[in-house]
């Protein structure tokens, strides 16, 4: 992805230089014709795929709904937390009957509220999951670009330098790959929980984030840290990292300019799976009762009161569950289209 | 191609004496260790890639590194370069002790020892523009040439025969003379003095390796850079050294100016690589050679032979060269210069024998086969 970034950079570079201009026109009108960078390359070959580009719209509609959820739900004139089914202002229009269930069909689904209420209290659907879709999407994105920085670290460090420090640097990796995750996971959150508030004082819910963000960071990295630390191990013996030591390159130099463009691809293709499977672990976590609780929406949560509700209200869980499996799916087939554009022998 | 380059006299080659010494390597000794053992690994033995070279190599002269594959001469160009660290040894370039400079220390000397490597494929990075990989070198070391890094990077493309619009090309768009062309277009970014070639042209299709070669061979006029030209093309390294010296199992076995080593070999081992090089001649009238075929590999340079290395596969080997080692030493009747380490040298003629040196038994039940 920085190639294409790069060749601008270049370009401009060029037309900036008074004496060379005239020349650089005719490099740039040649460019367009054959002179394609590998980065072009890969977006011209995503390009043609269908399915990726559809898939990219849809992640980015997502992206664009979590993010505008505030407008979304201002269009809706509801909000996540009000219970209009018991809250006495809108004690006019009833959204509940006597059993707490929503009133009309599937799930009370109506003009006020378009994805229906919950049971019980009434708290609208469509706000809820826009806002829980916000809070799963904005910590999977913080959790995944954590543990990819400190795994690309961690692989980048041991793989350059190999020998002693590529040693620990791996047995400290197999160490925490050795944890079962889940497990952890759900045991974890009480434990850093506790080691930072008082368990008698309530647990205020940035602070709930933050110890998602932690066990999950800790307990995640070391998949990227090996896929880098194998690819830096190759690269590190190519000819080109010895001409620029013969040169006289630093080591810092070298891993950014020689080493890091070249790692780029796996590097986003291990994004594109994290992030989905981190979701959905942030869901679990939701779901397991230890990660967000009310009344914070969440993704996670919505599925945990859904399962609640299954027998009496089997509609509630069908907008939240429709949303998460088309995202995930979605981002899934764009982790495969974009590792396809990235593998000039994908045949694509 | 190789009657074709090895005709033209070459300038000053009859004077063996180089000017001045720019570099100049002596018991140059690379062990690479080998760890094994469990579960404590310690180390079991070495690898003896490098042991002992000396060389030296004068201002503006090129020199050729021949010898069979295995037998150290790319380890001998990484350690000239300071890619690896020697085991022993010293390295002197221009009066100044490198042998375990730091990179800060080197840093001054860096911009003058410049190497081009073997595999054009994997020496360019191919996530970079051409621009950008030529450009580099200099940029590490700071250096700001009139008219901006740009147009020395363009003058560099036309001076290796490329067209300076293809500055912002990636290198997979490039043959692989092409490829190594802008190898060598980085490797004078910083006006070096001395350039290591690291079989710069073994990769390359033959029609490209004449190119190449020229193209070495004018840099070196023109620029007045000395080389080390590392290759295993017998043809090649004549047309392009003024000296050569011949390597075998981490030891140099004999040196020598061009002509001396070509025309006059004394070493046994030196007359069984030239035997080995094909003739387009194939008329029983003209003069022929003598013809010399070795049996087995190389030794393992884990344990190598006592005393003379090559005694192995040497057809005059005594009890002598098992105990004693032979130094590198002028033999009289050579030339000043033409040094060589071995007990009992050849004739110093490529002239055929009487009967040929079939070492390899299959091949010589074969050949009694014919007669």
């Amino acid at each position: 992805m920085t190639s294409p970034t790069k060749a601008e950079d270049s370009g401009s570079a060029v037309a900036l230089d008074p004496e060379l201009a005239a020349t650089s026109e005719v490099a740039k009108g040649a460019k367009k014709l054959e002179g394609r960078s590998p980065g072009q390359l890969m977006w011209q070959r995503f390009k043609r795929d269908r399915t990726g580009m559809f898939c990219a719209g849809v992640v980015i509609f997502y992206f664009v709904v979590a993010l505008c959820a505030p407008l979304l739900t201002a269009i809706s004139g509801t909000n996540p937390y009000t219970l209009y089914g018991q809250d006495p202002t809108y004690a006019d229009q009833p959204v509940l009957d006597d059993f707490g269930l929503p009133l009309g069909y599937f799930g009370g689904v109506s003009a006020d509220h378009w994805f229906g209420v919950e049971p019980q209290y009434g708290r609208d659907l469509f706000a809820m999951l826009v806002y829980g879709m916000r809070t799963s999407l904005l910590m999977a994105l913080g959790v995944t670009t954590l543990l990819m920085l400190t795994g690309i670290i961690i692989g980048m460090v041991g793989g350059y330098f190999g020998g002693r420090t590529d040693y620990w640097l791996g047995r400290v990796t197999d160490f925490f790959l050795s944890f079962p995750q889940q497990l952890f996971f759900i045991a974890f959150m009480p434990v850093v929980t506790a080691f930072f508030v008082d368990p008698r004082e309530e647990t205020p819910t940035y602070f709930r984030a933050l110890a998602i963000l932690i066990v999950l960071w800790l307990l995640g990295w070391m998949g990227m840290a090996r896929i880098v630390r194998s690819t830096v191990l190759s690269l590190r013996e190519r000819e080109f990292v010895e001409a620029a030591k013969v040169a006289g390159a630093s080591p810092g130099r070298i891993v950014r300019k020689e080493i890091l463009p070249n790692i780029v691809s796996p590097i986003l293709i291990q994004f594109t799976y994290q992030l989905p499977s981190t979701i959905l672990t942030i869901a679990f976590l939701s779901f397991a009762g230890v990660g967000f609780v009310e009344p914070t929406p969440d993704w996670g949560r919505l599925f945990a009161a859904g399962a609640k509700y299954a027998e009496q209200d089997p509609a509630f869980m069908f907008f939240p569950g429709v949303a998460l499996v088309i995202f995930i799916l979605c981002f899934n087939l764009l982790g495969d289209s974009v590792r396809d554009a990235f593998d000039p022998k994908s045949g694509r | 191609m190789s009657e074709n380059l090895t005709l033209p006299a070459q300038q000053g080659s009859t004077d063996p004496t180089p000017t001045e010494t720019l570099l100049e390597v002596k018991g140059l000794t690379k062990h690479f260790p080998i760890y094994g053992g469990f579960p404590i690994k310690r180390k079991v033995g070495a690898v003896q890639a490098v042991d002992g070279v000396d060389l030296t190599v004068g201002v503006g002269e090129s020199l050729g590194l021949v010898g069979e594959s295995g037998c150290g001469k790319s380890t001998t160009g990484r350690l000239i370069t300071r890619l690896l660290a020697p085991t022993a040894g010293q390295i002197t370039y221009a009066g100044q002790d490198i042998t375990h400079a730091s990179r800060r220390q080197l840093a001054p000397v860096r911009s003058e020892i410049q190497m081009i490597f073997q595999d054009p494929y994997s020496s360019l990075n191919p996530r970079q523009t051409v621009g950008t990989i030529i450009k580099s070198p200099m940029e590490v070391n700071g250096i700001n040439p009139e008219g901006g890094r740009e147009k020395r990077v363009r003058e560099l493309l036309e001076l290796v025969g490329l067209n300076p619009e293809h500055y912002n090309r990636f290198p997979h768009e490039f043959s692989g003379g092409q490829r190594q062309r802008i190898g060598v277009a980085r490797a004078l970014a910083l006006n070096p003095k001395l350039i290591v070639a690291d079989e710069p042209v073994s990769a390359l299709d033959v029609s490209i390796q004449a190119q190449v070669v020229n193209l070495l061979q004018k840099v070196q006029q023109e620029l007045g850079i000395a080389f080390v030209f590392i290759a295993h093309d017998l043809a090649i390294v004549r047309h392009f050294s003024q000296r050569v010296a011949v390597m075998y199992l981490g030891k140099v076995v004999e040196v020598g100016d061009r002509d001396s080593i070509y025309n006059r070999p004394r070493h046994p081992y030196t007359h069984a690589l030239l035997s080995a090089v094909p003739e387009v001649e194939i008329s029983d009238e003209s003069e022929s050679r003598e013809r010399i075929r070795l049996a087995g590999d190389v030794p393992s340079p884990i344990h190598p032979p006592s005393g003379c290395r090559f005694r192995t596969r040497c057809w005059k080997a005594q009890d002598k060269c098992a105990t004693e080692e032979p130094p590198l030493v002028q033999l009289s009747g050579n030339r000043a210069g033409h040094l060589t380490a071995c007990h009992f040298p050849e004739d110093p003629t490529t002239e055929a024998r009487d009967e040929d040196v079939v070492l390899d038994p299959a091949l010589k039940a074969l050949e009694e086969d014919q007669d």
